[in-house]
């Protein structure tokens, strides 16, 4: 069976500066995989370097996406193909609806694989019982993307884009910092309902805490670019007790 | 010696000469007009076509921009008439008054003039310098050597009035059509009076075909009444290779409301100059500004805003979108006078560049000789931003249309200025057309 997310000795620089240094991982449909680390040991950039976030040198490596280059696609064909990220920091654009952006976006990708667009009442159906879900006043959904959103809000919204693309792989970075108690649940829930036979995630994260809610079946630590240790969901249990310093000390 | 030195007359300074000298005992108009284009073609002389050296004219030396003076258009024949049936259509279906003005001359048989509202008046202005009315003298803008020019050979237009107290609520569209395919020259004069506590709006667009490097010079004078209400709504999308030059000067009467609209995409070389006074107390203005440039294009949109009174209040908004090698112009200038206390004043120009070869030059100014006023003034420059065209891109849009969204996102300040749905939606899908020719 081809792997959903196969990324073997990928190596990144930004700037001159090298962040992942022979990162391996492979991500199979059905398993929710979440990435541990200690801040600044290339997890965000792991994220944007597999959405195709302009700025990244790959210097090594491979990434198959079921069984396709995914470095050789642009971002929006990435995202077409199935791959999904929601921002750590999701950016606020004035001007530009929510639900304008949600259309848009949904009927790009639906045109990209061939299918057909959906109408506009067709969409904002689909989006209000998202919100509903969500929790999210559709009122919010009049207003420009993210622009004056709290940022409970803006993880929300990224939740429901996320619902609303329907992606083969979910890729979460930090969707839990920010977020009180109640956000949390709001938005695991809605992440946890996405889980699926044929649907991967990875669910980055710095505590264990989001991973309570969103239960993984396999936890990596990341530490200096590197996957430096996998286990189970014991292992996110071990990391809070012990925290990330004997990784950090291992990476320098 | 500290006399100025003339540079040597250029070719077109000297065409324009040899046009005057020959089109004048032909222009419409008694002696006292044939007197007052006089003085404005030797005001235009004395300074010769503006250029760089020129402070208003900075960025747009018209004496190399113009190689070369046209021939006055010829008035439009049956062909010409026919040609220009269908312009204006950025508006077609709306209801609106449209009044055709073919190769720089009305035309009435092309025009709606059936059922004027009460109050309203519609003439041609050949009619009124007939009757020896004064038309062309201009206050504002009466020194500009292009504005002089105008007045030296304006031909003809449209003069419209309306009484006070009528609510216009059709819109009144004048369609300014180049149909001639050879190249040539129209001087346009046109007035509006908009009487106390009346109300309009006033859309005007300009166009014509690719092939021709033809020349217009178009000049608009309102005065707006005490507590009147004018829209006024320009559209500039010429042929290719024309040159557009176009004056407005409005006098804004107390307690009016005044929203100006321009939006410009067509022509090589394009000035709009606004000269606005706030010259009753409480008078409100707004100028709204959009231009949207690809190719060589140069437009250079120049305006003053003259706080003549107290309680005066503007806002000025210019958004440029440029693209390839084209240029875009902005320069704003606010005064408020002496006595024009409490002024309240505000201006932004942003400009977006899409290319590394565009380019924007913007100078907003106040000159403020009052103490109890609020004041102010920004510019932006920039490219599209990465990290939003990323983001999108991230959720499947590509790359064209993301940039297409964010720059509909930047222009779209300017368009909701327009109040009514149907001239807004009107000009959102003209956006939209200009942003698909970049695909
Ligand atoms: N533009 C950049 N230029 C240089 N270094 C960068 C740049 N962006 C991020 N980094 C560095 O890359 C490392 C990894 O960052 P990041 O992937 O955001 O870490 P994490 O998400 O794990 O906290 C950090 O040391 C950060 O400072
Ligand atoms: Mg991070």
């Amino acid at each position: 069976m081809t792997a959903l997310l196969d990324i073997r000795g990928l190596k990144a620089e930004i700037d001159g500066r090298q962040i992942l240094n022979g990162l391996d991982l492979t991500v199979n449909k059905g398993e929710i995989h979440a990435i541990m680390g200690p801040n600044g040991a290339g997890k965000s950039t792991l994220s944007y370097v597999l959405s195709g976030k302009p700025g990244y040198e790959i210097t090594g490596g491979e990434v198959f996406f079921n069984g396709e280059d995914l470095l050789a696609m642009d971002p929006d064909e990435r995202a077409a193909k199935g791959l999904f990220l929601a921002f750590q920091y999701p950016l606020e654009i004035p001007g530009v609806a929510t639900l304008t952006f949600l259309r848009t976006a949904l009927n790009a990708q639906r045109k990209k694989r061939g299918e057909e667009e959906l109408s506009s009442p067709d969409v904002l159906k689909r989006v209000r019982d998202l919100a509903k879900q969500l929790s999210i006043d559709p009122e919010m959904l009049k207003r420009p993307l993210n622009v004056g959103f709290s940022g409970g809000e803006k993880k929300r919204n990224e939740t429901l884009q996320m619902a609303l693309l329907e992606p083969k792989l979910c890729v979460l970075d930090e969707t839990d910092s920010g977020l009180d108690i109640d956000a949390l649940r709001i938005v695991a829930d809605g992440v946890n309902r996405l889980r699926a036979a044929d649907r991967g995630m990875i669910v980055i994260t710095h505590y264990q805490r989001l991973l309570d809610y969103i239960v993984p079946d396999v936890v990596h630590v990341l530490s200096a670019g590197r996957i430096v240790k996998t286990g189970g969901k014991e292992l996110a249990l071990e990391l809070e007790a012990t925290g990330y310093a004997q990784y950090q000390s291992e990476a320098a | 010696m500290n006399a100025e030195i003339r540079a040597v007359k250029t070719a077109a300074e000297i065409g324009l000469a040899d046009l005057f000298a020959a089109v004048r005992k032909d222009l419409p108009g008694g002696s006292s007009t044939e007197a007052i284009r006089s003085d404005a073609f030797d005001r235009f002389a004395a300074q010769g076509l503006p250029h760089s050296r020129v402070e208003a004219w900075k960025y747009t030396d018209l004496r190399r921009l113009v190689r070369d003076a046209k021939p006055l258009a010829s008035r439009p024949d049956a062909a010409a008439k026919t040609a220009a049936g269908g312009a204006g259509a950025v508006f077609a279906g709306l209801d609106v008054r449209r009044l055709l003005i073919v190769d720089g001359a009305f035309v009435p048989e092309l025009s709606d003039l059936a059922a004027l509202e009460a109050g309203v008046a519609i003439r041609a202005t050949v009619e009124a310098l007939a009757a020896e009315e004064m038309v062309l003298p201009l206050g504002m803008a009466g020194t500009d050597p292009v504005a002089a020019l105008n007045t030296a050979l304006a031909g003809d237009g449209v003069v419209i009035t309306v009484a006070a107290g009528a609510v216009v609520a059709r819109p009144i569209h004048l369609v300014f059509v180049t149909t001639s395919a050879a190249p040539a020259a129209m001087f346009t004069r046109s007035r509006l009076e908009l009487g106390n506590g009346a109300s309009l709006t006033l859309i005007e667009t300009h166009e014509g075909p690719d092939q021709s490097d033809y020349q217009v010079n178009a000049a608009l004078q309102v005065d707006v009444g005490d507590k009147a209400s004018l829209d006024h709504i320009k559209i500039t999308s010429e042929g290719a290779a024309a040159l557009h030059i176009a004056t407005l000067e409005a006098s804004i009467g107390a307690r009016a409301n005044y929203r100006e609209f321009g939006f410009t995409t067509g022509g090589a070389v394009v000035r709009n100059q606004l000269f606005l006074r706030l010259a009753g107390e409480g008078s409100i203005a707004s100028v709204h500004q959009a231009s949207l440039l690809s190719g060589r294009q140069h437009a250079d949109t120049t305006l003053t805003v003259d706080h003549a009174a107290a309680g005066s209040q503007s806002r000025e908004v210019f958004k440029a979108v440029v693209d390839d090698e084209a240029r875009a112009v902005f320069q704003g200038r606010i005064t408020v006078q002496p006595g024009a206390q409490q002024t309240d004043a505000r201006m932004m120009a942003r400009a977006l560049l899409l290319s590394d070869e565009a380019v924007a030059n913007c100078k907003p100014e106040l000159e403020i000789f009052a103490d109890d006023v609020q004041c102010g003034h920004g510019t932006t420059t920039g490219a599209l931003d990465d990290q939003l065209k990323f983001y999108l891109m991230a959720r499947g849009i590509a790359e064209k249309e993301a940039e297409a969204l964010l720059i509909e996102a930047f222009v779209g300040e300017v368009i909701d200025a327009v109040a009514r749905d149907d001239l807004r939606e009107a000009l959102s899908s003209k956006m939209l057309d200009w942003l698909k020719g970049r695909e």
